[in-house]
């Protein structure tokens, strides 16, 4: 679509949409929010750019292929399950580790990790559906 | 152990994600995808020997206890059906390494297989009705993939009734289990187990029907059969015969869980209404399969007749009825599994599924036509196959409760069903080449042959040394019909006692 207005606010907008996807993304475990969500708005804003600059300039922003994400996404989640049972618990028990950076805490999980991997495969799987479709 | 419970769905899980990095690199995949189906066999032994010698297994995922988190719970039922889903993956990821195309490869079928092996799995271990919602998703979203790779015309016309018919079971089944915690404020199978005989007895008998309705859609039984003749024959036949040996049988055991461990307030009631459907679906079944000329659409049909009778053994709730209508579901996986395969030789040589333009197998193929005889009388009930001591042992038990009509109806699409099997024999295999077809030359792949024959020899096997599969089968039944050890298992000893305080159990 070779629209002024659509590609020129298109830049500002998916630096917000991005931002807020990793914010869903961090929040998710407490509060509303979460990899599945977070990865939604990620993958509207990657949407957002194939409709205004074609797929093809999409493609290229996202320097991976959309597959290679949702392998990457299963993998990490499937890694998030077993570091539990590394520790010899059962599958998927949350593990964490607090760092403190000055007076923040800054907490990593297992359960963040398995976010991610969650994050990853629907950006993978929403951009493969929108970029096909995009293409035609 | 933990390890053990939790790997038949890890495992194919993380064959996918590997496989979809690997994406493109044909050979690696190949081998990693054969590879790694045969790996998830050889722990489904292992898990099935250790549901043997120890009882019960149950993994609690995260720690959470029961019932606050999700339970993995392998009983007998779940980890023979975890056991015959390795076999069948093997021997189609064996099979498909010949019939499949490249370009079905490039497009995603390898990584797409195993997420289904890993539904299928999941569906089978899991101790928690929304839990097994999920890997019911997930074995769908694989198997429309599958179903509809290649994107032929009569692929997607019958991907489109597959997809709106189950899609239409999915909304039931999750409307059915947010009224179940809504009325229990558990999904906890064992904890539900104890809590839903305090529900009023309308409102279960509701919920009951909404949960057959779900199921039965996956299961395919009457009337709400119609998605799978339209679209099990239009996939390569690979994935045929998984969806035909493997897929309608994740409904038949969510039947079964549900409707030994749930649903069982008003057996009259709900029991009864499965010996009615039971016997049409056999003979719609049937009848449907007698009408058709194409191989494939004919074994599709046989396989409604055949969730019939298995739903025939459950419907008569007693350990022999339940025992018999798992040993039925084995066997049956085993038969219409090999005889999708087998269609797919007859292909290979003559060229089509139509039965007109196939013949001559029998004298130019012999091999083909020994293996078509075990797969397709076994299926007929002929002694001493398999599905003869199947059959005998559901009328058996239908002799026992004196359920004379449907016993009636059970032998007469018997005959029936041999009379399928014959005419596809006459027609492919006795009846000479039609004119102007001429079977191609050679062999057909060893590939292709080698999982038919080890399907057939467990066919044989199930017929000739049946006693171990039924002494299996057996505990199987005593254990689905006294739920108490599944209740000790995921709960612990509290709740059991509570449970055979209720007077649930007998």
């Amino acid at each position: 679509m070779k629209s002024l207005i659509l590609r020129t606010t298109t830049r500002p907008i998916i630096v917000v949409l991005l931002l807020i996807s990793v914010f869903l993304l961090l929040r998710g475990h407490d509060l509303p929010g979460g990899g599945f969500i977070g990865g939604l708005v990620a993958a509207a804003a990657a949407a957002l750019y194939a409709i205004a600059f074609g797929a093809d300039a999409a493609a290229r922003l996202l320097r991976v292929r959309p597959e290679l994400l949702v392998g990457w996404g299963m993998a990490t989640a499937v890694v998030a399950g077993l570091l539990g049972m590394v520790a010899g618990r059962e599958f998927l028990t949350g593990l964490w580790w607090v760092i403190a950076v000055g007076d923040q805490e800054i907490k990593l999980s297992t359960p963040l990790l398995f976010d991610v991997g969650v994050y990853l495969v629907v950006v993978g799987v929403v951009l493969r559906f929108v970029l096909s479709l995009e293409e035609r | 152990m933990n390890a053990l419970l939790v790997a038949p769905v890890v495992w194919p899980l993380a064959t996918a994600a590997l496989l979809v990095l690997l994406q493109g690199r044909l050979s690696i995949q190949r081998t990693l995808s054969t590879a790694s189906a045969a790996a998830q066999l050889a722990l489904a032994v292992i898990l099935l020997a250790r549901v043997a010698t120890e009882g019960i297994l149950v993994v609690q995922f995260g720690g959470w206890d029961a019932p606050f988190g999700i339970s993995f719970v392998a009983d007998h039922l779940a980890a023979v059906m975890v056991l015959v889903n390795g076999i069948m993956g093997t021997a189609v990821a064996v099979y498909a390494l010949r019939d499949l195309d490249a370009d079905r490869e490039r497009l995603g079928y390898h990584p797409m297989f195993h997420v289904l092996l890993a539904g299928v799995n999941g569906a089978f271990l899991t101790g928690d009705l929304f839990n097994l919602y999920v890997w019911f998703e997930l074995l769908l979203i694989a198997s429309f993939v599958l179903l509809t790779l290649g994107n032929r015309r009569e692929q997607l016309e019958g991907g489109i009734k597959y997809v709106a018919a189950n899609l239409v079971a999915s909304m039931l089944l999750l409307t059915g289990i947010g009224l179940l915690y809504g009325a229990t404020g558990t999904l906890n199978m064992a904890d539900l187990a104890l809590k839903l005989p305090l529900v009023p007895a309308g409102l279960a008998t509701t919920l009951a029907m909404l949960f057959l309705v779900a199921f039965g859609i996956k299961a395919a039984i009457f009337p709400l059969f119609f998605w799978l003749p339209a679209s099990y024959h239009t996939p390569p036949v690979a994935i045929s015969a998984l969806f035909g040996g493997m897929l309608t049988k994740v409904g038949v055991y969510a039947l079964l869980r549900g409707f030994t461990l749930l649903f069982v307030a008003d057996v009259a009631l709900t029991h009864g209404l499965l010996a009615w459907i039971a016997g049409i679906t056999m003979v719609v079944g049937v009848l449907g399969a007698a009408s058709q000329t194409e191989f494939r659409k004919i074994l599709s049909f046989h396989i409604v007749s055949q969730i019939g009778y298995m739903v025939m053994g459950l419907a008569f709730f007693t350990p022999l009825g339940i025992g018999g209508a798992v040993f039925y579901m084995v066997h049956n996986i085993f038969a219409k599994a090999n005889l999708f395969l087998i269609a797919g030789i007859a292909r290979w040589y003559g060229g089509s599924f139509e039965l007109k333009k196939l013949g001559g197998l029998y004298r130019h193929r012999p091999l083909l036509a020994v293996l078509f005889v075990i797969a397709a009388f076994s299926l007929a009930g002929f002694p001493p196959l398999s599905g003869f001591w199947a059959k005998l042992v559901v009328i058996r038990a239908g002799f026992e409760v004196q359920a004379w009509p449907l016993v009636a109806v059970a032998l007469f699409v018997g005959l029936l069903t041999l009379y399928s099997m014959t005419k596809i024999w006459l027609a492919a295999f006795w009846s000479p080449l039609p004119e102007g077809v001429t079977l191609r030359a050679g062999p057909a792949p060893a590939l292709l042959y080698a999982p038919v024959v080890a399907l057939a020899l467990l066919t044989l096997a199930m017929g000739f040394a049946s006693a171990p599969f039924f002494a299996l089968a057996e505990r199987i039944g005593a254990e689905l019909t006294d739920p108490t050890g599944y209740v000790l298992a995921v709960l612990g000893e509290a709740a059991a006692a509570a449970f055979v305080a209720q007077g649930v159990a007998p």
